[in-house]
């Protein structure tokens, strides 16, 4: 199989497989968990439930300061980390004809070469994640087996994407393919590790937000 | 006459000698060699002989022949295109039926083991090579026997070199490409679709000189013409670097002229001489004309999807797979969901009461 | 009636996973940020202390009985399983290390309920027969005395005897139609009296009409320590079933964190049903009454003092402002401790820790973090609203040498009401 092919695998039924794992996944993972059911709360209400749980989805987006001060390199890191992950995949140029082939529309583009800074820094940003990871008490116990899985499946594609952009270590077109097919992988995985955060932070950050909105508490 | 040299031939046809080493500088420099390298090369080729050459065509349009035959104005390429002994071609050969094959023969047998193989189309394998034949010769047979006489075989064109459109899903008629078929040989591929004049020229003009074929790639095409990313030499890069793309063929940003990506550019995947040797003798070239490369220089570009879809956009319809994906994700899902509230409801209607006897193990 | 089993003990845990405990396991991805939150963790170093470890059990039943995955990993023999070792080994994380503070949840990033699902899995340890002797001491003398300290109705009596004697006010028993219903801790009986007499004077000075259910005095619920459901709706029934029979307006939870959690948030859900009454905890009560000019004080303390926020009250109770309201009317000089409010610390005895012995040592470990902020403020007095923070923060003070006073928001108040005499009159 030359490299050729191996895109046109990778773009074609390669991607169709992956996106089918991806949605079909996640759509398994949010009916498993909404079978669960959870019953209403009787006590009588403080507050709005609605609005502290569409309020909590939001606050949690920044760290208490309490923590913060306790590990600010680590949350600072996993910031530049999250948020370079979503500058590379939704602003630069070539992917966004991706979106615009599901959603129907698109966005402008940032230039390439900003992009490619903005890898870099998630390349670091990532490996860094996993330097802390292992030399910390703490997260040293609580890793398992997926923990450095997820890890790798989100290193890939900006690690390939970099190299790829870069013309490095292998020829476009191979590293191109390479670097579709690590997308695929994680599309693959997502649904099946701790990558499922990506939506259920929602519902999680609901559930405490609604339940403390309705008890007139912080959350 | 069989007998001119090159160099003879060239001032026959009153081609200057300033002209001739413009010509060799020319060579030299496609063919990324140093300019030490002029000398030899004018001294090489004023003194090549007449190759016998055979041109097969198989699978093709007859576009790789009409690429290097329809030149606006005569040229040094189209000269030296004229000075190889062309033995058999079937468009461009006067002689028709057993006399065209008969030459075919007697080239063979006069040139065993000298003379040069150009195949140009790819060759049916299917119904044991049935779908092709030329004097009720297979294809398949054809290029068996005349390949076993060849010094080096150019599979000129993207049929011949990797199989090309007769290959393409559902490849009907078996296609194959030469190289899957011939492997005791040199073999020099020269794909595009067609290829560029000047690529096919030089190449004969490296043999001519060095009696051998140039450097290869991975694709054993010559790395000279090869070896170039259209998107890494195409002008309108900086566009693509700023993150600025036409959206359509006549919008604004077609006008100004910005990257061509969105509409389906395979540049970056694509490796070919357009965007430096251009077409036309140097007049434009695809993406110049205001139409992203659709990597004719490549295997399987013919399968990539489609020339208008993003080289990052998947090839099948997404709202298809994602009908698809959500059918699927509901029905496991369902099912799961059943599973799910049965293993709770089990656990649940299944509980003992607790009272305060039942917490401590020795009671 | 059987003895406990680690089936019962799944099973119970199974039935306790719903979609919010599904969600926040879905979520976590290991950052380990909860275990910074926790006390038991920043006090010992130990990160088996890490509040969503304590949970691992309940992951594991999940993963294995809810997920495609899981299940297939656990028919191919590949999941860890939860038996009887790993109850043995949860048991003194999932009690004795957490007092269900909840300070965890609230710094979560994913917006995980640690604290909650805590909660639920005390449910299987209990039912697999691993809950702390302690707890099951004190919830056997709840359900068959009537409190968790074994304190008994003619107790409740003579404190009132004493009441008339010293003071002349009344803390009237079952009083039908009553707008308050008062209940009271156990520790409150026994160890803290002045409590009675501060709201014997409150409720006269602000005209209020007032009772003590002789047949539910006890507020607090020792089901809810343990994790028990059932017995903690039996212990709430009777407080409910007694309020509703006097017709009472208002029942109020008294100056114990997990009473208020247990009669406010729990019961409703324990019984099934909304209470035909309100639930207000008592500062809520006189936060009302002092902005309702039903109550009125006179003078200020001008100690250096800072208020504890038990953690039930505060993070759970959403009653945050009151304390500070009531303190900045009757102290002039109220410092505010470090994280106060909602993101307070711990006293390091909530969640059935201080009624569990076993976890004594541990607890005051804990207690250092209570004692640093204590030690950088450098306060005369201590004020809380939970008699089980008052009597972990006593016994943290004396253990580690500090001799501060612990006092109770109520009581404090009562001390500067001005008595009003033309309405005694």
């Amino acid at each position: 199989m030359d490299a050729n092919e191996l895109l046109n695998w990778a773009r074609g039924p390669g991607f169709d497989i992956a996106l089918v794992i991806f949605i079909g996944g996640m759509l398994l993972r949010l009916l498993e968990v909404l079978a669960l059911g959870k019953k209403p709360d009787l006590s009588a209400p403080r507050g709005s439930g609605l609005s502290g749980g569409l309020r909590t989805i939001f606050s949690r987006f920044l760290p208490r300061k309490q923590v913060f001060d306790k590990e600010p390199l680590r949350i600072v890191n996993a910031y530049v980390m999250h948020l370079g992950f979503f500058v590379v995949l939704f602003f630069y140029g070539p992917h966004i004809p991706l979106f615009e082939s599901v959603l129907g529309f698109g966005w402008p583009a940032l230039p390439s070469g900003a992009i490619n800074a903005v890898g870099a820094v998630t390349i670091l940003s990532i490996v860094a994640a996993l330097i802390f990871r292992m030399n910390s008490k703490v997260l040293r116990f609580l890793t398992t087996t997926g923990d450095y899985v997820a890890w790798l499946v989100t290193l890939l594609p900006v690690l390939t994407g970099y190299l790829a952009y870069n013309h490095m270590l292998l020829p476009y077109t191979l590293m191109l393919a390479l670097h579709i097919l690590s997308v695929e992988l994680l599309m693959v995985v997502a649904p099946f590790t701790k990558l499922t955060h990506m939506f259920s932070f929602v519902t999680a950050r609901w559930y405490q937000g609604f339940k403390a909105g309705q008890r007139g508490v912080e959350s | 006459m069989n007998d001119q040299t090159l160099g003879e031939r060239l001032r026959q046809r009153g081609v200057s000698r300033r002209g001739f080493m413009k010509f060799c500088a020319a060579t030299a420099s496609m063919m990324a060699l140093p300019p030490m390298m002029i000398p030899k090369i004018a001294q090489a080729l004023e003194q090549a002989k007449r190759p016998s050459v055979i041109w097969l065509s198989f699978q093709e349009c007859t576009g790789c022949t009409e690429s290097l035959t329809r030149s606006h104005a005569p040229t040094i390429e189209g000269l030296i295109f004229d000075h190889i002994s062309l033995d058999y071609h079937h468009t461009l050969q006067a002689a028709a039926g057993d006399g065209a094959e008969h030459a075919r023969e007697e080239a063979m047998k006069a040139h065993w083991g000298e003379y040069l193989l150009v195949v140009d189309g790819s060759i049916p394998l299917g119904a044991n090579g049935d779908y092709s034949a030329i004097a009720g010769i297979s294809n398949l047979a054809m290029l068996k026997e005349v390949a076993a006489g060849a010094a080096a075989i150019v599979s000129v064109g993207t049929c011949a070199a990797f199989g090309g459109l007769p290959m393409a899903n559902p490849n009907p008629t078996g296609a194959a490409a030469v190289e899957d078929i011939i492997t005791d040989k040199p073999i020099v591929n020269v794909p595009g679709c067609p290829p560029i004049p000047t690529v096919i020229t030089g190449v004969l003009a490296h043999f001519l000189t060095f009696g051998a074929l140039p450097e290869l790639d991975h694709l054993k095409r010559p790395k000279v013409f090869f070896g170039q990313n259209i998107h890494d030499r195409c002008y309108r890069r900086p566009f693509y670097e700023r993150g600025e793309f036409a959206e359509t063929f006549d919008d604004e940003g077609a006008r100004k002229g910005w990257c061509l990506f969105k509409l389906g550019c395979k540049g970056p995947t694509t490796y070919n001489a357009c965007a430096t040797a251009r077409w036309n003798e140097g007049t434009s070239w695809p993406v110049e004309a205001g139409h992203g490369c659709i990597g004719c220089s490549e295997p399987r570009f013919w399968d990539a999807g489609g020339f208008y879809k993003p080289l990052s956009a998947p090839f099948n319809n997404i709202g298809d797979t994602i009908l698809t994906a959500g059918a699927a994700g509901l029905a496991v899902g369902a099912a799961a969901a059943v599973l799910n509230r049965r293993t709770k409801s089990d656990a649940v209607k299944n509980r003992e009461t607790i009272t305060i006897k039942d917490l401590s193990k020795e009671s | 009636m059987s003895a406990p089993t680690v089936e019962k003990g799944i099973q119970a845990i199974k039935g306790q996973i719903d979609a919010t405990v599904a969600s926040y396991f879905s979520s976590c991805v290991h950052c380990g940020l909860c275990a910074e939150a926790c006390l038991f963790y920043t006090e010992t170093g130990d990160p088996r202390y890490t509040p969503i470890n304590k949970v691992e059990p309940m992951k594991r039943i999940w993963q294995s009985e809810y997920t495609l995955l899981g299940r297939a990993k656990k028919m191919l023999g590949l999941s860890k399983p939860v038996d009887e070792q790993t109850f043995t080994d949860w048991e003194t994380l999932v009690y004795d290390g957490c007092s269900l503070c909840g300070r965890c949840s609230l710094v979560c990033p994913v917006g995980n309920d640690i604290s909650d699902m805590i909660r639920k899995i005390r449910e299987g340890f209990a039912a697999a027969g691993h809950a702390p002797e302690g707890l099951i001491g004190a919830s056997t003398r709840a359900v068959e005395i009537g409190s968790p300290m074994g304190v008994k109705l003619p107790a409740v009596q003579a404190q009132i005897g004493h009441l008339k004697k010293d003071t002349g006010l009344d803390a009237p028993l079952d009083v039908q139609g009553a707008d308050y219903m008062v209940l009271l801790s156990s520790m409150e009986i026994m160890n803290f009296p002045e409590y009675m007499e501060a709201i014997a004077r409150i409720m006269k000075q602000a005209g209020k009409t007032w009772t003590i259910s002789s047949k539910a005095f006890e507020a607090t619920n020792s089901g809810i320590q343990i994790g028990v459901s059932d017995i903690a709706r039996v212990l709430v029934k009777r407080v409910v079933d007694a309020a509703e029979e006097l017709g009472v307006k208002t029942v109020i939870s008294p100056e114990c964190g997990h009473a208020f959690t247990a009669i406010r948030w729990d019961g409703p859900n324990l019984i099934g049903r909304p209470y035909k009454f309100e639930v207000k905890h008592i500062l809520e009560v006189l936060d009302e009454f002092v902005e309702q000019g039903l109550i009125r004080t006179e003078g200020k303390d001008d100690q250096k003092l800072t208020y504890h926020d038990p953690c039930q009250i505060a993070r759970k109770g959403g009653v945050v402002k009151q304390p500070r309201n009531l303190l900045n009317r009757i102290a002039s000089n109220f410092v505010e401790m470090e994280d106060g409010g909602a993101m307070n610390w711990c006293c390091s005895g909530g969640g059935g820790v201080s009624a569990n012995e076993r976890a004594d040592e541990l607890k005051m470990t804990a207690f250092k973090k209570k004692k640093s902020q204590l030690d950088a403020l450098g306060v005369d007095t201590l004020v809380t609203a939970c008699a089980n923070c008052r009597l972990t923060l006593e016994e943290g003070l004396e253990e580690y040498e500090m001799d501060l006073p612990v006092v109770g928001l109520t009581e404090m108040l009562a001390e500067y009401l001005v008595e009003d005499k033309k309405e005694q009159a």
